[in-house]
């Protein structure tokens, strides 16, 4: 599946949700079902610090795809970390660079993204296209 | 000489005390209409998701009665115009308006005379003017400052950069987990390096009252200045700047229903009189050459530029709305609400409090076993209740408690009990999700 129809196929599941509860309710299910990162990655050099959460994202660079792994103290915040990793993890960095991320503004979840919300969010997505700049240099020059 | 009163008619005296306490209690309530008061804040009767608002940020800032709305509109669109400066019509009417809010705000405070009270855009504003230009005449290398650890950033920032810029050093005066400030400290903190003490009147986070008093006294004694951060008493106390002999005083109007983008400092005529402005610029000066310049007197020397003319105008109705309706009722009325919901907060499993003083104002500062202080407030957000989450400003104190941060709701006199009901509803939902 490409980067967009996984986008679309989150969009679709959470068209199923009637009300804001049961849309929270499965954002709290995908942050506890998210597995913690190994406590050795949880250093501040993987911190993105938001002033109301935080949030870890550690990456590694196989076959030419960045593998994400990520986590937040506030679980919904994992669970919209969850919902970014399926999107982004296990991609090349051309497709991280070359596709705009629709889906939290689609599911109705856009507030989280806004700076005043400062939970880190916002900050993550920016350090992974940031690190998809970076592999994507490493893997040109690999050429 | 007084004569003793027999036993019996001594209770009877105390009978009659007694009656007359309850009687102005009885009073009290009765005059204080909750349904009036909500109706002169319409942003308060409004649905957030569906649900009707309620409103418990008010330690953050608090909302503005039709009153000072209207203060705000009637500037603009009857009399304003640049004050102190021309000699029209509008400016002197603007003038006089402006002048006028420093005098209700001299009287609010007790100060001793208006050029006591400096407009500033904020406490904060208020407390970086005293840091910066007390400390020009004040410190020297090697000086100590005393800061408390309960201090909202903007108490220790504006500190810490005139310590680097005057290689002066900043001590920090402890409290202890029921959020008690630890004034026996002061003594053997107290150096003879100690200039200045800064400390607040009421914490953000804990809802302390401090003994700013006692802390005066003690540091008098020993010739050093404090500085109060009222922001968040002024709007919950009465405060008398002479009865507590208080160096300087800060506070700001966003938090007592006024506008925002204005503040006061109070400070002592002698020490303000000593120090330099801290900007430069219109309205400040007496006579300005480029072989030098002469600054104007107080207050106007530390108000640089055009101030904040409408927000001063408003400020002053919101000073009238306050004292109409009485700091004392404001206190009382605070109070029940705080006690409400601190005993509904003890009821849930696993809640635990910050700050647990008995001298306490209307905040409640809380976390949730295993829940994250922001999955709760975005998840009480939904509910269409307005609380606080995260460290509140106040790193070191959140530092203390081993925390990232708290939900934090805090009261003002426009709340219900049945908020508090609705707000305890929604949090044990809240956390039943998790």
């Amino acid at each position: 599946m490409t980067i967009n129809e996984i986008q679309k196929e989150i969009v679709e599941e959470f068209s199923a949700f009637e009300d804001w509860m049961d849309k929270y309710g499965y954002l709290i299910e995908l942050g506890n079902e998210l597995k913690d990162l190994d406590p050795k990655d949880k250093i501040d050099q993987f911190i993105i610090k938001g002033c109301q959460s935080r949030v870890w994202l550690v990456s590694d660079f196989q076959d030419g795809k960045i593998i994400f792994r990520g986590e937040s103290d506030a679980v919904i915040v994992k669970g919209l970390v969850a919902l970014l990793l399926r999107v982004v993890s296990n991609r090349t960095p051309q497709e991280i660079l070359n596709n705009e991320l629709f889906f939290i503004d689609e599911i109705g979840l856009k507030q989280h993204l806004s700076p005043t919300r400062s939970n880190g969010l916002l900050a993550m997505i920016k350090q992974i296209k940031l690190y998809a700049v970076a592999y994507n240099r490493i893997s040109e020059k690999g050429d | 000489m007084k004569a003793e009163l027999p036993a019996k008619k001594k209770t009877k005296v105390r009978n009659i005390q007694t009656i007359i306490v309850i009687y102005s209690i009885i009073a009290l309530i009765m005059s204080f209409d909750i349904n009036k008061i909500r109706q002169d804040f319409p942003i308060l009767n409004q649905k957030i998701y569906n649900r009707p608002l309620v409103y418990f940020d008010n330690a953050a800032t608090t909302q503005r009665p039709q009153q000072v709305i209207d203060a705000l509109n009637r500037t603009y669109t009857e009399y304003y115009g640049n004050i102190h400066r021309a000699a029209h019509f509008l400016a002197d009417k603007a003038t006089l308006a402006y002048e006028d809010t420093r005098e209700k705000a001299r009287n609010l405070i007790n100060a001793e005379t208006r050029e006591q009270i400096i407009f500033t855009k904020g406490a904060t504003e208020s407390i970086n003017l005293v840091a910066f230009s007390y400390g020009e005449t004040f410190i020297q290398e090697g000086d100590e400052i005393i800061v408390s650890e309960m201090e909202h950033h903007s108490n220790i920032v504006p500190w810490q950069l005139m310590a680097e810029r005057k290689k002066a050093r900043i001590v920090m005066l402890p409290i202890d987990d029921t959020g008690r400030l630890l004034v026996e400290k002061l003594d053997s903190l107290i150096t003879d390096r100690t200039r200045i003490i800064a400390v607040t009147h009421i914490s953000n986070v804990l809802g302390t009252i401090n003994p700013v008093k006692l802390i005066i006294e003690k540091a008098h004694a020993r010739g050093i200045h404090v500085l109060v951060d009222g922001a968040q008493a002024v709007p919950h106390l009465k405060i008398d700047v002479q009865e507590l002999d208080v160096d300087f005083y800060a506070f700001s109007a966003h938090k007592m229903y006024g506008p925002n983008g204005v503040g006061v400092l109070y400070g002592k005529k002698e020490l303000l009189n000593k120090m330099p402005p801290y900007q430069g610029g219109g309205e400040m000066i007496s006579e300005v050459s480029f072989a030098g310049t002469t600054y104007n007197e107080l207050p106007y020397k530390f108000e640089a530029g055009t101030p904040n003319i409408s927000g001063v105008i408003a400020f002053g109705a919101a000073i009238d709305y306050l004292q109409n309706i009485g700091l004392e009722t404001i206190a009382s009325r605070e109070n029940e609400l705080l006690n409400y919901a601190t005993s509904e907060l003890l009821k849930i499993n696993g809640l635990r409090i910050y700050g647990t003083q008995q001298e306490k104002s209307g905040v409640v500062s809380f976390n949730v076993e295993g829940i994250h202080f922001f999955d709760l407030g975005t998840m009480l957000d939904k509910f269409g209740i307005a609380v606080r989450t995260g460290h509140h400003c106040a790193d070191p104190l959140m530092a203390h408690f081993g925390i990232q941060g708290t939900v934090r709701a805090s009261f003002a006199f426009y709340n219900t009990m049945e908020e508090i009901d609705r707000f305890i509803d929604a949090l044990k939902k809240v956390i039943a999700m998790f």
